[in-house]
């Protein structure tokens, strides 16, 4: 085991340093900060995605909706009703939460392409309302001026860079929280869903009850993401919650690796600076993109960090496994060693124990 | 008796799969449920695994009713099962194909894996305990890093009943569990399901191995067309006219009437 943790836990802390240095390789151009910062925004609602889809393997369409939510939540409050930051934060991830439990409770009677269907058409329900209910949100012509975090004691989120590390505080709890539930046994339940519905249920998973917390906690996390949103930004339109955002977080989830740890993050940072660097073709970007992504999907169908995953428990479980496994690659004197207990099963199937195909559920 | 089925009965539509099924479970025994193709046998086991509602009569567990209760409901209360097709958790380690089985008895939540509470310190050691000594026990421990899918059928087999014991039942439900390996295997699966009956775990299997059948079974039950047509010790069964007409009229139409 501790063995195995070494090169990931090695993975986890560059990427950590590399977040936490940020400010200091971008220093003197806010505008990359600003990047930064909205991608470690995106990677929030990215893991909130993750854990609906990512873990539980449910493909929910409305997260791009709870963002929106989130952001309105706080924008309109900060503007309108002139609330604190603070108190508008905590209520939009409270009343995110809140809408995901309850839309949960009819959308997850569905399965499957059902379920995605009726998420997508929760997304545009929300976005019709938040573009059409113009006397409260204002429509087409956005909300802005939404406010900055008050300041608490010496931290003064005016600071990009202080805001930035507010913003990483978060994106290091959703990581955590993540790594902490993919161990333990409500991760395990929501994995053996992913799996296999049905052998869930025999080994007593409460499917229903699984499902239902699942993506509560996405839609939350999710609306936490668009909170953060709308103060960095200022300002923001009815496109903060529409359909186009949920599939970039879904674009994060491919790339990076659904299920996986820190999946949502590298996606997320990686699409950014994609965006960033072919910003020229403007929207000929996905010409470039297209291509990357079906590449993606063909070799690294689980995304870089899966990918690497895989990489790392196929090479241990090629050195931890018997010699008689590895008799068909012409390789190591093992051809008279069959002897002993459980060696017939590997003789019996030459492919059994080489452990070319393996995945992990568990890992980064 | 540890399970008591009356009356059972499931329709699809207007086709009786099964119909007024009576048999008792007697705790620390096996008991066997046989009968020729399309007889009932899967159906009765998802009925009383609480997979299909039943839609005539009761089954009760342990002096409770637990009439369609949910599945996740039944395993907490005591009934496990294995499926016909082997079915595991694919990339998943075998470790972890049985760790997760240990969920059901867990009291840790969500909240707890992300605080590092106690619980969920206690709840993680003891998982990686009752797993390890469950695959001990079905003979499969060496291979706890193995991907189950990339392993023989017969170790796949072995580990999905690792899996449904890591569940702590009191009654274990085992859909054809020597099927598709040969007589050396047969007998090591018919040892193994003995051992569990010591260990003071109630089995109750569907087989078509008579030999199997025979010489592990304290009850047989036989279905055919979805009713019950003997229950016995294996010498009544194997003298039993009606089930030597269902068998051997069953085996000339099947031959004919399935693909």
């Amino acid at each position: 085991m501790t063995t195995l943790l070494r090169p990931r836990l090695l993975g986890v802390i560059l990427i950590a340093i590399a977040f936490l240095v940020a400010p200091m390789l971008v220093s003197g151009q806010p505008y990359l900060l600003r990047i930064v910062t909205t991608a470690a925004i995106y990677a929030i609602a990215a893991y909130g995605l993750n854990i609906i889809l990512g873990l539980t393997g449910q493909l929910s369409l409305a997260h791009g909706a709870f963002f929106g939510v989130g952001a309105y939540i706080v924008g309109l409050a900060t503007t309108d009703h002139d609330w604190s930051f603070w108190t508008a934060f905590v209520v939009a991830i409270l009343a995110t939460t809140i809408l995901g439990y309850a839309s949960g409770l009819i959308a997850l009677r569905t399965q499957g392409a059902y379920f995605a269907i009726f998420t997508m058409a929760l997304g545009f329900l929300i976005y019709i309302i938040i573009i059409r209910w113009e006397t409260v949100t204002h429509a087409h012509s956005g909300v802005s001026g939404i406010k900055l975090p008050e300041s608490i004691g010496p931290l003064d989120f005016s600071d990009p860079v202080v805001l930035y590390y507010l913003v990483l505080l978060f994106l290091a709890g959703a990581a955590y929280s993540t790594h902490a539930i993919l161990h333990s046994n409500a991760g395990r339940s929501l994995v053996a869903i992913r799996t296999s519905e049905d052998l869930a249920k025999s080994i007593g998973v409460n499917v229903g009850v699984s499902k239902q917390l699942a993506y509560t906690a996405s839609a939350g996390l999710a609306g936490l993401a668009g909170g953060l949103f709308a103060t960095l930004n200022g300002f923001i339109g009815a496109d903060s919650a529409a359909i186009d955002l949920t599939f970039q977080f879904l674009l994060f989830l491919l790339i990076g690796g659904m299920g996986t740890v820190m999946g949502p993050v590298v996606g997320s940072v990686l699409v950014a600076f994609l965006f960033e660097m072919l910003q020229d073709l403007e929207s000929y970007r996905f010409i470039v993109l297209g291509p990357i992504i079906v590449l993606l999907v063909i070799f690294a169908p689980r995304g870089i960090v899966g990918y690497l995953n895989e990489f790392l428990s196929s090479h241990r479980s090629r050195r931890a496994s018997p010699p008689p496994g590895r008799g068909p690659d012409g390789r190591g004197p093992d051809g008279h060693s069959g002897s002993g207990t459980g060696q017939d099963n590997a003789l019996d199937r030459p492919h059994a124990a080489s452990g070319a195909a393996a995945t992990s559920e568990g890992g980064l | 008796m540890l399970l008591e089925v009356r009356g059972l009965g499931k329709a699809f539509g207007g086709l009786h799969a099964v119909r007024d099924v009576d048999f008792d479970v007697p705790e620390g025994c096996v008991t066997a449920i046989i009968g020729p193709n399309g007889a009932g046998k899967s159906t009765l086991f998802n009925l009383m695994a609480g997979f299909y509602r039943p839609t005539a009569g009761t089954v009760i567990f342990d002096g409770k009713d637990i009439t369609g209760m949910q599945p996740h409901q039944t395993v907490r209360a005591g009934i496990a099962r294995t499926f016909q097709t082997t079915h595991l958790f694919e990339g998943a380690s075998v470790l972890d194909n049985v760790r997760a089985a240990c969920v059901v008895r867990s009291s840790s939540n969500a909240l707890d894996a992300v605080l590092h509470t106690p619980r969920h310190r206690r709840d993680e050691r003891r998982s990686l305990d009752t797993s390890m000594s469950e695959l001990e026990f079905v003979g499969v421990a060496h291979l706890r890093d193995e991907i189950a899918s990339t392993l023989p059928q017969e170790a796949q087999k072995r580990i999905s009943i690792a899996q449904a014991l890591a569940t702590e039942p009191r009654l274990l439900l085992l859909d054809e569990p020597a099927a598709g390996t040969n007589d050396e295997e047969t007998e090591a699966f018919g040892a193994l399901i003995r051992e569990i009956v010591a260990r003071g775990v109630t089995v109750c299997l569907v087989e078509h191995k008579m030999s199997m059948v025979m010489n592990l079974a304290d009850q047989i039950v036989v279905l055919d067309h979805g009713q019950r047509i003997a229950v016995g010790s294996p010498d009544d069964i194997r003298s039993n006219p009606l089930v030597i007409e269902a068998y051997l009229g069953a085996d000339a139409d099947t031959t004919g009437a399935t693909t």
